[in-house]
């Protein structure tokens, strides 16, 4: 499939780098973001450029299969490939508005009160949708209320009544860059603070919240 | 039960005799209150709940619903179904190229690129591929190419026949 499509892609950080993958590597990190965001219990980083260069990919893909000669061999197996990257992708980008409509007021919290520098969890587009979200619930909230209850009662806070992710909950995770002193915090009030090393390779489970940075920086990958 | 308690506090007000005003049952008020709050919470879950069916429903039989889902659906539930399709959609038409992506499909991994499928009502002419198309007629069988016929699945037009 590689070669076949000579297609360089690209994948820019931010404007600052700009880094040449091989459409093989492209689907590589694809993957990686799908099963990290699959299995980790927060909203993760959105990737903008990784959704940008697959829909490129893919459309790629489509063009060369519309000029290839029918009954070409090779046709059903880049139908089939086109097939597994897209349902990849779409996977990926429902596991991750299911996660925004799950925990939707603590998601745009977390963007209202965001740095400048720090990276977002939410691309543009998912921002737009995260706050009609918000906005569509809290009209159908009020105008039933409006309809139904009496106005002494209390206004609901959707902060507090909305679950916030359980980043406590345990995750399994293969090492990808050896981990120095990792400072893993007691379950139980007669455990105490203990360190650990990560070594490359070795697999784990281990609460989300004592690796969440890791897996922003992609030195450990989420299975 | 529920409503006792407001129910005594009535009642206690109509028994006094005329011109009496009895003490002011603050602790029974309370009660009442914490119980219509609770009722209230309750309420407010269970409404919430209904929109989250509601929103699988989306997800599940795609953005027009069946006309017996809508009848059991209040005024302001369709009004926000609407709204959320339609903040679905633009999200969608948002992830690039002509049309973006539909998420709502590829719901399960590709296992085989053609399948076989049996159709359960008539639908018409259906367009396959490279402008061939096929007459899909009630109890007719076809090997279509499995991503085509998800759609019309999922509406129940097509039923995958599994050896």
């Amino acid at each position: 499939m590689t070669e076949e499509l000579g297609l360089p892609g690209q994948d820019s950080d931010g404007g600052s780098e700009e880094v040449v993958l091989t459409p093989a590597e492209l689907i590589e990190r694809l993957e990686q973001a799908w099963m990290n965001e699959k299995f980790a219990p927060d909203l993760l980083e959105s990737k903008p450029e990784i959704v940008e260069c697959v829909m490129e990919q893919l459309d790629h893909m489509e063009e060369n299969l519309r000029r290839a000669k029918k009954g070409d061999l090779k046709i059903s197996i880049h139908r089939m490939e086109i097939e597994r990257i897209r349902y990849v992708l779409s996977s990926y980008l429902r596991c991750r508005l299911m996660k925004i409509e799950k925990f939707f007021p603590h998601v745009l919290e977390k963007e209202r009160t965001r740095h400048e520098e720090e990276p977002s969890s939410l691309s543009p587009e998912e921002f737009a949708f995260a706050r009609e979200y918000m906005a569509n619930i809290e009209t159908y909230l009020k105008n039933v209320a409006l309809k139904h209850m009496p106005p002494n009662l209390q206004k609901v806070d959707l902060l507090r009544s909305v679950p916030k992710p359980d980043l406590d909950s345990y995750v399994f995770l293969r090492v990808k860059e050896r981990q120095e002193n990792i400072l893993v915090e007691p379950e139980t009030d007669e455990q105490r603070d203990y360190v650990i090393d990560l070594e490359e390779g070795s697999q784990h489970l281990i609460r989300y919240k004592t690796i969440a940075p890791l897996v922003a920086s992609g030195a450990v990958q989420l299975i | 039960m529920f409503c006792d308690r407001a129910i005594e506090l009535v009642r206690e007000l109509h028994r006094a005799p005329e011109g009496q005003l009895l003490a002011f049952n603050e602790d029974g008020l309370r009660q009442v209150l914490e119980e219509m709050k609770a009722l209230y919470e309750q309420n407010q879950s269970d409404v919430y709940d209904r929109l989250l069916r509601i929103r699988a429903l989306r997800w599940e039989y795609g953005s027009v619903l069946p006309n017996v889902l809508r009848f059991h659906m209040s005024a302001e539930e369709v009004e926000w179904f609407n709204h959320y399709k339609k903040s679905l959609a633009t999200y969608m038409r948002s992830l690039g190229g002509d049309e973006g992506l539909d998420i709502t499909q590829d719901m399960k991994p590709p296992k085989s690129l053609y399948i076989e499928v049996r159709c359960l009502k008539d639908y018409g002419e259906f367009e396959v591929d490279d402008g061939t198309s096929v007459l899909l007629k009630k109890n007719s069988q076809h090997f279509l190419p499995r991503w085509k016929c998800e759609p019309l699945i999922r509406q129940g037009v097509l039923e995958h026949v599994l050896w």
